[in-house]
C-alpha cells in the first residue's frame, strides 16, 4: 500500500528569494514571508501603544489588589493572578476569549495592577543556550 | 483550582502540536504536561459574504475555536507550553502570533488519513518554522517505513520523522526532545563563526 502523495504548491522547492528592498510582497501575489519582518510588525503596533505585547505564553503576575473601582472580571484575573500565569492559562481559567483576555490586560497593564513578564523569545530563531535548558528541562521528565 | 507557577518564574516558551481531527494532540499535551491539560478559546464573528451588501441583512456567524495546552516547568525561570491546535489553517490567524516566538512545530501524522497535514506542513514552510513529523501509531492504521512517508510527504532528509504513541509520557517527551535536537542542529548550521 503506498501513501497519498503531498504536492507542494510551488513544485519546484526553491530556497526563499532575498527579501526585496522594500517590499512588503511581491507585486505578482506570491506574498514573501519573512517572520523576522512580522515580528518588526507586530513590535510597531505596540509601540503605537494600540495594543500591549500580549502572546499566548507571556506571564501575568497582579501587582494589586483588585481596587474598589475594579470591574468583575479584572477582579477575577487579578485574583487567579497572585502568582504568575500566562495568558493561556488566564483565559483558560476565567473561561473568556483569549482576545478578551489581551483586552482586559491592556487595560489592567496601562493601570498597573499587572506586571507582564515577557516571552523572551520573539525572534526568528531561538538561541542555542535557551534550546539546550530546554532540552535538560525534557530530559528530567 | 490554579495550577500557579513559582514566584521565580519569569518567562514562557512555546511549542506548537498541529495535527488534523482526532489524530491525539490532546492526548500528546496530557501526557506530558504536568498541569491537567486546558483549553483556551477564541470567538471569530464573521460577516456574511458581501459586506457592503444592498440586502440589509447582516448575517453574522460566529465560531469558536479551542485549543488545547499543557504546561512543563524546565527551570524556576523558564516554562515551557505546549499548544494542541487543530490542523484547519483557517482557524490559525485567530491565534495572534501562535507561532511567532514559538520555538518550533510538531505536525502530528495518522496514517489513516495523512492529506489532512499535508496542508499544515505547507504552511510551516512557507512561515518559515521549523518542524517534525511524529507519526502516532493507531492499531487500526496503515503502517508505512519512513522513508516511504518521507518521500510521500515530500521532506528533505534533515527533517526528523518519527513513531511515536502519544498516549505515553516517554514517547511524547522523545518527540519533543527530537523537535529540540532538531532546532539546535540548525542553529549549529546558521551561526556565523
Ligand atoms: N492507539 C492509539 N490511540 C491514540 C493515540 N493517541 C491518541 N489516541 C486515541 O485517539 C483518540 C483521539 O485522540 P485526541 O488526543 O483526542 O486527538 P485530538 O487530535 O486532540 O482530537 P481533536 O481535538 O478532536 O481534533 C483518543 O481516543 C485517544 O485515546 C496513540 O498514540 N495510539
Ligand atoms: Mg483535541
Amino acid at each position: 500500500m503506498t501513501p497519498p502523495q503531498r504536492r507542494r504548491r510551488h513544485p519546484e522547492a526553491q530556497p526563499p528569494p532575498p527579501p526585496e528592498p522594500g517590499g512588503e510582497g511581491a507585486p505578482d501575489g506570491k506574498r514573501v514571508r519573512n517572520p523576522e519582518r512580522l515580528y518588526i510588525i507586530t513590535g510597531a503596533a505596540v509601540e503605537d501603544g494600540e495594543r500591549a505585547p500580549i502572546d499566548l505564553v507571556t506571564l501575568i503576575v497582579a501587582s494589586e489588589d483588585p481596587p474598589p473601582s475594579a470591574t468583575p472580571e479584572q477582579s477575577a484575573l487579578l485574583r487567579i493572578c497572585q502568582a504568575p500565569l500566562s495568558v493561556a492559562e488566564i483565559s483558560a481559567y476565567l473561561n473568556l476569549p483569549f482576545s478578551v483576555v489581551t483586552v482586559l490586560l491592556t487595560e489592567l497593564l496601562a493601570a498597573e495592577l499587572v506586571q507582564a513578564r515577557a516571552p523572551i523569545v520573539r525572534r526568528a530563531r531561538a538561541d542555542r543556550s535557551l534550546l539546550e535548558a530546554v532540552m535538560h528541562g525534557l530530559q528530567k521528565l | 483550582m490554579e495550577d500557579h507557577l513559582p514566584h521565580t518564574a519569569q518567562a514562557g516558551v512555546k511549542i506548537v502540536i498541529v495535527g488534523g481531527f482526532g489524530v491525539g494532540k490532546t492526548t500528546m499535551v496530557g501526557s506530558v504536561s504536568e498541569i491537567r491539560p486546558l483549553t483556551t478559546e477564541e470567538t471569530m464573528t464573521q460577516a456574511g459574504i458581501g459586506v457592503d451588501d444592498n440586502y440589509g441583512s447582516e448575517s453574522k456567524t460566529a465560531t469558536t475555536v479551542a485549543m488545547d495546552f499543557g504546561r512543563i516547568s524546565i527551570t524556576e525561570q523558564l516554562v515551557l507550553y505546549l499548544f494542541g491546535t487543530p490542523g484547519q489553517e483557517r482557524f490559525w490567524f485567530l491565534w495572534n502570533g501562535l507561532f511567532e516566538g514559538a520555538l518550533g512545530a510538531v505536525v502530528l501524522l495518522d496514517t489513516r488519513r495523512l492529506e489532512v497535514s499535508f496542508d499544515v506542513i505547507g504552511r510551516l514552510e512557507e512561515r518559515g518554522v521549523p518542524f517534525v513529523v511524529a507519526v502516532n501509531t493507531f492499531p487500526d492504521g496503515p503502517r508505512y517505513p519512513i522513508e516511504e512517508l518521507r518521500s510521500a510527504l515530500d521532506l528533505p532528509k534533515e527533517i526528523p520523522i518519527m513513531e511515536c504513541d502519544a498516549r505515553r509520557r516517554a514517547s511524547s517527551r522523545d518527540v519533543l526532545l527530537t523537535l529540540l535536537r532538531f532546532l539546535h542542529s540548525l542553529t549549529t548550521v546558521k551561526t556565523p563563526v
